[in-house]
């Protein structure tokens, strides 16, 4: 009897906890896996210069998020890593249009695990027959694969390495296909290549595509406009732009 | 209804996947289930909790392990492609090798409780009648303890079909490949192609109820 009671104290005990950090007011922030490592830290950035908030972050495929915001998710700010996402949000005015800024920018570049033994000079290199197995982002749902599509398709090679191709859910699983050796070659983000740091080495910037812009706006359905708002100015400022540019992004024009 | 470009690639490999990794699952459940029930070895209190832990762990650590152990820099993975040039990451048979290892907890149970249950009475009985070890497994043992087994291949197809996790981290989601349909149905719903993903869940839905319903047949008809 006095075991369940001490049992059941441990477990009142559990679920109260979290609500030791209640007073804050959270506001949950999907942002482009990409964003990982930068969003985070700018967002310990913004908790600290603003202690009554605090930030929840989701990351994922922006396809992915967007498909979450769509089926109502409650989310209240978004950043994606290409304008089409966003496109789609706005059009069926999931996102405020007058809250869309571009924040950073980037860079899509063929990377290769740090051993490999490869000479890749041009895409048209991508061709050699040591190159077996290509990873991307899935086009249909995560934009940096889009990016590479639109590149190698520029490129005219697109039909002529499909079936090399291995496609990831994310940018970030291209990073750690090529982190741990399972692709010879892969696309990522500039900054993914600064994560992967010695563990993968950078072949060539890729051309041929849009310029990768991210744009961040806020959700319609979210009820903390306000908060949300000194969220996404803090990212736009100078010190929410530091943070950025400490992992590789730039500012856009 | 079905759009035109309704591959069902994805739904013939799922059953390739699963009657594979169902077989091995077979092979090893019984051979384990009944050395646990009948043989005294040392640790077999810890053997039984470690098979039984893929029902409990999350997929997708049973996904890491597999990827530290067969991938090209894992211990296994390493081996198997400087010895034989193979790599079992992004590959079907990578596939097979998760779900099974997802499934063997279902046969391995169930085989264990089925011998268990059978009556050392009979095996006795046929040894003192003459029967070699291997007469009276195969000729006493296991069909006696056959229904109990048979459920629970049944339940581990059904789960080798629907494995997700750490198929998803070994053998990737490449379409055509390795794409099951589990994967077609998370790729549909992820590009917001719910037409696709409604098709291809009623479809998943339809097979397994049929392979439930016909495992429930074959278990009455063997009187249980």
């Amino acid at each position: 009897m006095k075991k369940a009671k001490e049992f059941l104290l441990a477990v009142l005990a559990v679920f109260l906890i979290p609500c030791l950090a209640c007073g804050a007011e959270e506001i949950t922030v999907s942002a482009a896996a990409s964003l990982t490592n930068a969003m985070t830290k700018a967002g310990q950035s913004f908790e600290k210069a603003n202690p009554d908030i605090k930030v929840i972050f989701n990351f994922a495929s922006s396809g992915a998020l967007q498909q979450q915001i769509s089926n109502g998710a409650p989310v209240d700010v978004f950043a994606s890593a290409d304008q089409k996402t966003m496109d789609m949000l706005e059009a069926e005015k999931l996102i405020l249009p007058q809250t869309r800024k571009n924040f950073v920018k980037n860079t899509l570049v063929l990377a290769a695990p740090a051993d490999a033994a490869l000479t890749v000079k041009s895409p048209e290199d991508l061709k050699q027959s040591g190159i077996k197995k290509i990873a991307l982002g899935n086009p249909e749902t995560v934009p940096a694969g889009r990016y590479a599509r639109e590149s190698l398709t520029g490129y005219g090679l697109w039909d002529v390495l499909a079936d090399r191709f291995i496609y990831a859910n994310s940018v970030r699983q291209v990073l750690d296909y090529l982190i741990r050796g399972e692709v010879d070659t892969g696309f990522v983000y500039s900054t993914d290549a600064v994560v992967g740091g010695d563990r993968i080495k950078v072949l060539l910037e890729m051309g041929k595509h849009k310029p990768i812009i991210y744009p961040i706006a806020l959700v319609s359905a979210s009820g903390k406009k306000e908060t949300g708002l000194r969220f996404t100015d803090f990212i736009l400022s100078d010190a929410g732009q530091a943070v950025f540019a400490e992992f590789g992004f730039s500012r856009p024009e | 209804m079905v759009p035109a470009q309704l591959n069902l690639a994805p739904l013939w490999l799922t059953l390739k996947v699963a009657s594979f990794a169902t077989a091995a699952a077979l092979f090893a459940g019984v051979g384990l289930g009944f050395l646990l029930a009948r043989k005294q070895i040392w640790g077999r209190d810890w053997l039984d909790a470690i098979l039984a832990l893929p029902l409990v762990l999350p997929p997708t650590v049973l996904g890491y392990y597999l990827i530290v152990l067969l991938g090209r820099r894992g211990w296994i993975g390493s081996w198997l492609r400087e010895s034989f040039g193979i790599s079992l990451i992004f590959t079907w048979q990578g596939a097979v090798i998760a779900s099974a290892i997802v499934s063997l907890p279902l046969v391995f149970k169930s085989a264990r409780s089925a011998f268990e249950a059978v009556d050392a009475n009979l095996e006795n009985a046929a040894r003192t009648l003459g029967s070699s070890e291997t007469g009276v497994f195969l000729r006493v043992s296991l069909p006696l303890a056959f229904p109990g087994i048979l459920a629970g291949t049944m339940l581990a197809f059904a789960r080798a079909m629907g494995e997700f996790g750490a198929t998803l981290m070994v053998a990737g989601n490449l379409p055509g490949k390795t794409q099951t349909l589990s994967m077609a149905v998370y790729d549909a719903v992820q590009a917001g192609n719910d037409q696709l993903a409604t098709i291809l869940v009623l479809i998943t839905s339809s097979v397994c109820v049929l392979i439930l319903f016909a495992s429930g047949k074959l278990l009455k008809k063997d009187g249980i």
